[in-house]
């Protein structure tokens, strides 16, 4: 996984809540047998115009010109600003697999869905939860501000936005040291074996029925 | 000891490590796969030289890709390429492996929310994952069930764990008697209607009450199939009788001596008097009227004799525009009566009504009726070969026939749309499955969540009706 200390990025604001994770990727699209290439399909039914399919080149498709990540000014943003319960729906990982592929290192929303939430930190992406009064600061001075840009640093736990503002944001230890160091998840947990053989030593004496 | 909560017993039993902040590596009893969310996964094993750290303890199933149409070429059957691909890499995944797999041509092939419970494999006290969303079924067993993404999914394989924190508990208690012809869907409806759609994030949800005593073990896993559109990665049910007589004799249970302890141990799977809750919420049985969605969000859902909403109603500008781009994308105008509603096509099927129970209720709608001349299709997709074997044996296929609906092979189908059944752009469903998304069930179509027996009668009335009046 790659790790991510710290990121100055352009911002594209998504203003709508709920988006859930069929728009984030639609469901086409989860037919790949990989883990990359899902970028150009991000958002695909309100980033393009005709339908998308796997296989198809998605440099010749129609744009939506009224889908703000369309927008010249957004081009290669790396913070995603999103409304409430972002990443709603189903647990693919595909969802944070896509936005990362985009381009995307960091999301700025005021609450997110827990799976899709989980997902984020596997994959080097950071879901930033804020207040609901700065996330809608944030949003108009993206929209105020061309070439408006953040600056996120997780180790120190900040926003920190091009006048000086600086919002802490909380997040798990344990998530934050695995994303700063990129960390793979299974050889740490591997380090348990011998904790993990003596739960199943025991859990087999009071519940032999699981282990038939 | 303190009074415990169901979900308080099922996580202290799974703890294998606790860290000081919480965090705990969790052992997982069982894993249910399927093609969509594992290819990722197990290449991820192969490169890393790793094997299942259990296989005793997998069970995988083609269901999101494979078509509903005649099985009898085997994957070859499935026309689309890439769809091919998946079902035959998770075929070959499970070879390589040495994994369980019911194949697309398997009788006992199904969506692996069915067939888990169906086969026994899902067992009270379990904790069980799943790389779908939807695993919140198996909570009705008094499991602890949930979805997990694709890392996940390969950190279960490898390390038997997974690493996390415990979610608080919430209650909802319905209490009192179900009028005639409301379902577990229509309280699942209703309670995503009184709490939104983020009302259970972060949370773990245990139903009880009365109402959902009375609830067969086909209902408690259709109310918790839906806790994870209430927000919640796990549902729960309280073990009880039904319980215990629905595992004896499944392929998968505990049998002779170990079934007396095992059924010594489920009995203990209930909250205590008094445990504690985080937060509770009450929904009155007898009150809860047949529902539809009317919008792109389960949260956004009526009692079918209401009205569209009017975006000049909402109780907020997010909200507002919200509801404008649902009535638009939806094709509806505000205030208009949801039995006005005219519907295309009727799809009853999916991973939250597609169980033996779910066809009796449909077929008893449609019985001696025939499907409305506006309807293009309608078609029901049994949950699993067995879920369909059983229906025919009961002459519940012929009913569909005879009314003018297709009956089809296993699987998810029009649920998302992944194989060849959707809807086209602008098409109207009545739909028994979870999702009302955008483009959920195909581009530009528009989903109505409703009960089986309300898609049934959608279905022979071309509209929306109040099962209460037909019946
Ligand atoms: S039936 Fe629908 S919700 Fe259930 S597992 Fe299949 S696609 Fe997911």
């Amino acid at each position: 996984m790659r790790p991510f200390t710290r990121v100055e990025g352009l911002v594209a604001p998504l203003d709508r809540a709920n988006v859930d994770t069929d728009a984030i990727i639609p469901k086409q699209f989860l037919k790949s047998i990989k883990r990359t290439g899902f970028g150009p399909n991000a958002f695909d039914e309100w980033r393009y115009l005709d339908r998308g399919e796997p296989g198809m080149d998605n440099g010749a498709r129609p744009l939506n010109p009224d889908f703000v990540l369309n927008q010249a000014r957004y081009q290669g943003a790396s913070v995603l600003l999103a409304r409430e319960n972002f990443g709603c729906g189903s647990s693919r990982e595909h969802a944070p697999w896509a936005l990362e592929d985009y381009g995307f290192r960091a999301l700025i929303a005021p609450s997110y869905a827990d799976i899709f939430y989980n997902n984020c930190f596997k994959n080097g992406l950071l879901p930033i939860m804020l207040p609901a009064e700065i996330v809608d600061r944030l949003f108009q001075e993206t929209l105020a501000a061309p070439g408006y840009k953040l600056v996120v640093d997780l180790a120190a736990q900040t926003v920190t936005t091009p006048n000086g503002a600086v919002f802490v944001f909380d997040v798990d230890a344990e998530r934050k040291n695995r994303l700063l160091n990129g960390l793979d998840d299974i050889s740490l947990t591997l380090q348990h074996t011998g904790k993990i053989q003596a739960y199943e030593a025991r859990r087999k004496l009071e519940a032999p029925w699981l282990f038939v | 000891m303190q009074p415990r909560s169901l979900y308080d017993k099922l996580w202290d039993a799974h703890v294998v490590q606790e860290e000081s902040d919480g965090t705990a590596l969790l052992y997982i009893d069982r894993q249910l796969v399927h093609e969509v969310t594992s290819p990722q996964a197990f290449e991820g094993l192969k490169l890393a030289d790793r094997k299942p750290w259990r296989l005793d303890t997998l069970l995988a199933t083609p269901d999101h890709n494979v078509p509903t149409t005649a099985r009898t070429a085997g994957n070859a059957g499935i026309v689309d390429p890439i769809s091919r691909t998946q079902v035959e890499t998770l075929d070959a995944n499970c070879a390589d492996f040495g994994i369980t797999e019911f194949k697309i041509d398997d009788l006992r092939q199904g969506i692996v929310h069915v067939i888990g419970p169906e086969q026994g494999f899902t067992q009270p006290g379990m904790t069980l994952v799943c790389g779908d969303s939807h695993t919140s079924t198996h909570g009705a067993f008094g499991a602890l069930a949930f979805g997990i993404g694709t890392s996940e999914v390969e950190h279960v394989l490898a390390t038997q764990c997974l690493w996390m924190k415990k979610a608080r508990a919430m209650q909802v208690l319905v209490d009192g008697a179900l009028s005639p012809g409301i379902t577990a869907k229509d309280i699942a409806l209703a309670v995503i209607g009184q709490i939104g759609t983020a009302g259970g994030t972060g949370y773990a949800i245990e139903f009880a009450g009365s109402a959902i005593r009375a609830l067969s073990m086909e209902g408690r896993m259709t109310l918790c199939n839906m806790a994870i559109e209430a927000g919640a990665r796990a549902g729960m049910v309280a073990v009880d009788d039904k319980t215990v007589a629905y595992m004896r004799g499944r392929p998968y249970s505990p049998a002779g001596a170990l079934w007396d302890q095992a059924v010594a141990y489920w009995r203990t799977l209930v909250s205590d008097a008094d445990a504690r809750f985080d937060s509770v919420v009450r929904l009155d049985a007898a009150a809860i009227k047949p529902q539809v969605t009317w919008g792109t969000s389960p949260e956004m859902v009526l009692p079918v004799d209401g009205c569209v909403p009017d975006p000049k109603d909402a109780p907020n500008p997010v909200k507002k525009s919200d509801w404008e781009r649902a009535l638009l994308y939806m094709g509806l105008s505000a205030n208009m009566p949801i039995s006005e509603i005219d519907v295309d096509k009727v799809f009853i099927g999916s991973c939250t009504n597609s169980r033996i129970e779910d066809l009796r209720e449909a077929a008893a709608v449609v019985k001696g009726r025939s499907v409305a001349s506006n309807i293009r299709l309608a078609l029901v997709v049994p949950g699993s070969g067995l879920v369909k074997q059983q229906a025919e044996a009961e002459g519940l296929d012929k009913i569909f026939r005879a009314a003018g609906f297709e009956w089809r092979e296993p699987g998810c189908s029009m649920c998302l749309a992944m194989n060849a059944d959707r809807l086209e752009p602008g098409e109207r469903c009545a739909s028994t499955s979870n999702r009302n998304f955008e483009g959920r069930q195909g581009q530009g179509g528009r989903t109505h969540l409703v009960s089986p027996a309300m898609a049934a009668a959608a279905a022979v009335f071309g509209h929306f009706v109040d099962i209460r009046e037909v019946m």
